[in-house]
């Protein structure tokens, strides 16, 4: 692996990883840093091409508002989606408390 | 080598052979080389037992069974099966039974096939070793000192042992195809939307497909016949009719134009055992009679660059869906926030983790247009590129994999240089395309010059042209069969 790169410092990886939901440990922080750094690099060869009035591709195909007949049919069965959750609670997914409120 | 599924399931469908025997000649393979090669994250013994019963009952009632009876078929485990643990070899799905089936499970049981077990991957299929595997590393068969490929290395594994005929695994930028060539088989990426994917666990969605591995070009047509065509519950599914390519795979190569792509043959990193395997292709199918020439494509030098911000782009995204409410590991934390992040920490291996976190950055206000949006020009630039070469062909060929299998560990500690691996297979996943690795002969690795390892060349072809592909593929089989050892 080359040195390292000053393209994505500490504090960004820490940022990301609150933005990522990830409760990065102290040594992955570190590992991370370097690591992307590396990897931005090589991705960053994008920016050699010249695109000017090239539009952008985000899907293979041509599709716009795929659409089908109306038509109601049964879900998924309520006890067979609880039984996947890790916690239930009165027929309901329980989860620990959101900001601000009594636990 | 044991029967092909062409063989299986004529045998079957015609009394001469039960599916309940098939089975068992199969489970006992397992048995035997199973330990040693860890092709699978779950071996579905019963069902496929009970799966080949009822396949003979039929047979035996004379109603009509599919063309694939009895045939045992292995799944990579992201791909849905009702009531039966899906990881994606991941601890953050481990133990969840998915309440449907995928609609290519579906398709396979209405031909009669028989799901034989689920296969390793690397985590959620971002690999091109399976040592991402949270269960354990996947051996390769032809040498259990290295690595199968990936990601769909346990696909690939299970059917260069003769564990199962057939097998399915999915391709975001080379998960089939790789494998395929590092292991010896035939691996095939249909063109996007080919194929549903419903009930494919989502990887990086405008690049995902999922497609056959087989011992033989016949065979992976077979299966692609099977698992093809719309599924109104895949909104990005085609709409119309995909072509079948059974039919029409012994009509040759007469007149059909082929080029070898410069910039992936001679591109540095490739093996030069690697590159003469590609010129030797070329010159088998202009003996057969195709016309073969060499062409550029010039962006697809940039498709590595492009691809690893666009597939950890859409996988930041799509896995933003494990946060421990739903389904799936829990680890607990004193708000909601808390809990996910914990969840994901502990749920998720370094290479999920460096895939969400490189992809969240690239999304990141003050980046997006810098790394995504420059990434989405690209690729327009390589679809372009490729449009242009089609004009002058019909198909292209090129190396699958820069080098035969690598040794275990090799890569590990370097991100970059594993990603290097996809270098070959990436251009077609960002352009749609379908491509394919055959096996063309073996080379000795670099690093230890005893032991003859697989080398795969890979066919690519317009979108919807698998037919035509399939045919050039079955060319470049007979002339790497009709060489033997010698190649």
């Amino acid at each position: 692996m080359s040195g390292p790169s000053a393209r994505i410092s500490r504090a960004d990886v820490e940022h990301v990883a609150r933005l990522a939901r990830l409760a990065l440990t102290a040594e992955e922080t570190e590992r991370l840093t370097g690591e992307l750094g590396v990897i931005l690099d090589h991705a960053a060869m994008v920016s050699a091409l010249d695109t000017a009035g090239v539009p952008p591709t985000s899907h293979p195909l041509p599709l716009v508002n795929v659409l089908r007949d109306d038509i109601p049919r049964p879900g998924l069965e309520r006890g067979e989606v609880l039984a996947a959750a890790p916690a239930v609670e009165g027929g309901r997914i329980r989860v620990p408390r959101i900001l601000g409120e009594a636990p | 080598m044991s029967a092909t599924a062409f063989a299986i399931a004529a045998d079957v469908r015609a009394g001469a052979r039960s599916a309940r025997d098939v089975v068992e000649e199969h489970l006992a393979e397992i048995s035997e080389r199973e330990p040693e090669i860890h092709a699978f994250n779950l071996v579905l013994a019963d069902e496929a037992r009970s799966a080949a019963d009822s396949v003979d009952s039929a047979v035996a009632a004379g109603d009509s069974v599919g063309p694939l009876a009895g045939v045992p078929v292995a799944l990579k485990d992201n791909l849905c099966t009702r009531g039966i643990p899906t990881t994606c070899s991941s601890r953050i799905l481990e133990g969840w039974r998915p309440p449907y089936d995928a609609t290519v499970v579906e398709r396979l049981r209405s031909a009669g096939a028989i799901i034989i077990g689920k296969t390793n991957l690397d985590e959620f299929a971002m690999g091109s070793s399976t040592e991402n595997s949270a269960f354990g590393v996947t051996r390769n068969p032809r040498d259990v000192a290295r690595v199968p490929g990936g990601s769909s290395g346990g696909s690939a594994a299970a059917v260069a042992a003769g564990l199962a005929p057939l097998a399915l695994g999915s391709d975001t930028g080379g998960s089939i195809r790789q494998p395929a060539a590092l292991c010896g088989v035939v691996g095939m990426k249909p063109t996007y939307g080919a194929v549903s994917r419903y009930g494919l666990v989502a990887f990086a969605s405008s690049l995902d497909q999922i497609g056959p591995l087989a011992s033989n070009v016949s065979d992976a047509a077979l299966l692609f016949d099977v698992i093809r065509g719309h599924d109104p519950r895949d909104s990005t599914s085609i709409a119309g009719r995909i072509e079948p390519v059974t039919a029409t795979l012994g009509q040759g190569v007469s007149g059909v134009r082929v080029g070898i792509v410069e910039e992936l043959t001679d591109a540095e990193g490739i093996a030069d055992d690697v590159r003469s395997a590609v010129e030797r292709a070329g010159a088998a199918l202009a003996a057969a009679g195709a016309d073969v020439d060499r062409v550029s494509v010039p962006s697809t030098t940039y498709g590595l660059s492009a691809y690893y911000i666009i597939a950890p782009a859409e996988a930041s995204s799509n896995l933003a869906r494990y946060d421990g409410v739903r389904y799936g590991l829990r680890v607990d934390g004193d708000d909601v926030a808390t809990m996910n992040a914990n969840t994901r920490d502990a749920g998720f291996g370094a290479e999920v983790k460096r895939r969400i976190m490189l992809g969240t950055y690239a999304l990141s206000a003050g980046y997006y247009d810098a790394y995504y949006g420059q990434a989405q020009r690209v690729r327009t630039l390589i679809i372009r590129d490729f449009a242009s070469a089609y004009e002058r062909f019909d198909v292209l060929l090129s190396p699958t994999a820069p080098t035969v299998a690598f040794e275990i560990g090799a890569k590990v500690s370097d991100p970059l240089a594993m990603y290097m691996s996809d270098v070959c297979t990436i251009p077609s996943n960002l352009a749609g395309h379908p491509a394919m690795s055959v096996p063309f002969g073996t080379a000795r690795a670099a690093e230890s010059p005893g032991s003859e390892l697989p080398v795969g060349v890979q066919l690519l072809a317009p979108s919807l042209r698998e037919s035509l592909m399939f045919r050039v593929a079955r060319v470049v089989e007979a002339a790497a069969q009709a060489a033997g050892g010698t190649l």
